[in-house]
């Protein structure tokens, strides 16, 4: 017998929470398989690190998610009901989250990225109306304060490096920018989230992101490439090819072993 | 009816036993001299609940440490013990107590420093202060640098001397 997938509630504050914690726990994810792999030992330990964090914070988040599905009268789902028995169309993170880690520049540039996001927007929610995302998020914003700083070195690292390493980090950057502006993108669920005090529209942060964003690849010798018109949906639920496989892998013990604990 | 002397000396001896109980990463620094032990109150129920605090989200050793914490008590006669996990105000380094920072230093890692008041400008690049030298927890020299910033645990940085020439760690302040 496998175990059967879970439906979650459409309620705007369930699903920016989901948002939220599914981007922490895709990126934790990708940002795990380093482990093992990474150039250097320094970096494997910083990679295996920074991941850790990312699933503390996925797990403090959907754990809040399932509590506030559950005061608005939906099913109580807990934390590892919500990361092993959702269903692809049902995962809210950004697509750039779940995009292969690529070689090591494609990391640190995707790292950085959202760990700058991450930074900007934890700051915000440090001020939520909800106690417990406060809380959350007062921890969070310490963690990606380091992610940012790491990857950030990192990005100038390699931008300003050998014509190798330069050329890794362009090539980088020109195959995730397209993703970037899906984080940005706000909706009707970003405006409920707005008005109740939840979290900002993630699309105010888009003018400090940019900002520190073009700062860094600037000390990296890169430009910031020009914007298209092509918009990643994962945000809600239409995935790339790439999240099925995550997920698969992600979750077979527990579809396999229903409730089986270490 | 449980008399108001009877409580405080329940409280007592429950700090008391928690001085004893070793975070399982450095097991030298106790973990209410780490400062994550944020209050001990005694239950309707007439339990203990022990409030506790998170040192990074995903800290692996938060499950160990929480087990730890409520067979120290129960064993000494103090049950039933609860833990509450409580995550804000969020753990800084500067809750660590000087007895803490003492232990760390003798066991080789470098203790925080006080925390400096975070930045609310954006992250720059150019220029970038170099992290202030420590002193090397074996020989004192100031010739050291940091090799990384997460090390074999997330609290910890990697540092190395270059006079002595041995690694070391530092215990972050965050």
């Amino acid at each position: 017998m496998t175990q059967a997938s879970i439906k979650i509630s459409r309620e705007p504050s369930v699903q920016y929470l989901l948002r939220l914690g599914d981007t922490c726990l895709i990126h934790a994810q990708r940002t795990a398989e380093w482990c093992g792999h990474a150039p250097l030992p320094e970096e494997d330990i910083a990679l295996s690190n920074m991941a850790l964090d990312l699933v503390g914070q996925a797990r403090a988040v959907l754990t809040r998610a399932g509590q506030l599905e559950a005061q608005l009268g939906g099913a109580a789902h807990d934390e590892d009901q919500l990361a092993f028995l959702r269903e692809e169309r049902d995962f809210r993170n950004l697509t750039l989250a779940e995009l292969p880690r690529g070689d090591f520049a494609m990391t640190m540039l995707r790292n950085f990225a959202l760990a700058t996001f991450f930074k900007l927007l934890w700051t915000k929610l440090e001020r939520s109306s909800d106690a417990e995302l406060a809380g959350i998020a007062g921890k969070a914003l310490k963690e990606a304060r380091y992610h940012q700083e790491h990857s950030g070195d990192w990005v100038v690292r390699l931008g300003d490096g050998t014509a190798e390493s330069a050329a890794r980090m362009k090539a980088a950057l020109d195959s995730l920018w397209p993703y970037f502006a899906e984080i940005f993108e706000s909706d009707a669920i970003d405006d409920e989230a707005a008005a109740s005090g939840l979290g900002p529209r993630w699309a105010e942060l888009a003018a400090d992101w940019r900002t520190e964003f073009a700062d860094v690849l600037g000390a990296a010798g890169l430009q910031l490439p020009a914007d298209r018109p092509f918009r990643s949906t994962g945000k809600s639920g239409r995935h790339s090819e790439h999240l099925g496989y995550i997920l698969a892998e992600m979750q077979h013990l527990q579809r396999a072993f229903p409730g089986g604990v270490w | 009816m449980v008399s108001v002397a009877a409580v405080a000396s329940r409280l007592e001896r429950a700090w008391a036993l928690l001085d004893r109980v070793l975070d399982p990463e450095v097991p030298v620094v106790s973990v209410r001299d780490l400062g994550i032990v944020r209050d001990v109150v005694e239950d309707d129920a007439g339990g203990l609940t022990v409030v506790v605090t998170p040192t990074y989200s995903g800290c692996p050793a938060t499950e160990v440490i929480e087990a730890s914490i409520v067979a120290a008590l129960e064993e000494g006669g103090l049950g039933p013990v609860r833990v509450e996990m409580r995550r804000a105000p969020a753990w800084t380094t500067d809750w660590m107590s000087e007895k803490g920072k003492r232990q760390l230093r003798e066991y080789g890692i470098v203790p925080p420093g006080p925390v400096k008041a975070p930045s609310v400008a954006p992250l720059r690049f150019v220029p970038r202060p170099k992290p202030v030298a420590l002193a090397c927890p074996r020989c004192e020299s100031l010739q050291t640098e940091r090799i990384a910033a997460f090390g074999a645990t997330a609290c910890k940085a990697l540092w190395r001397c270059t006079a002595c020439g041995e690694p070391f760690e530092h215990f972050k302040p965050i």
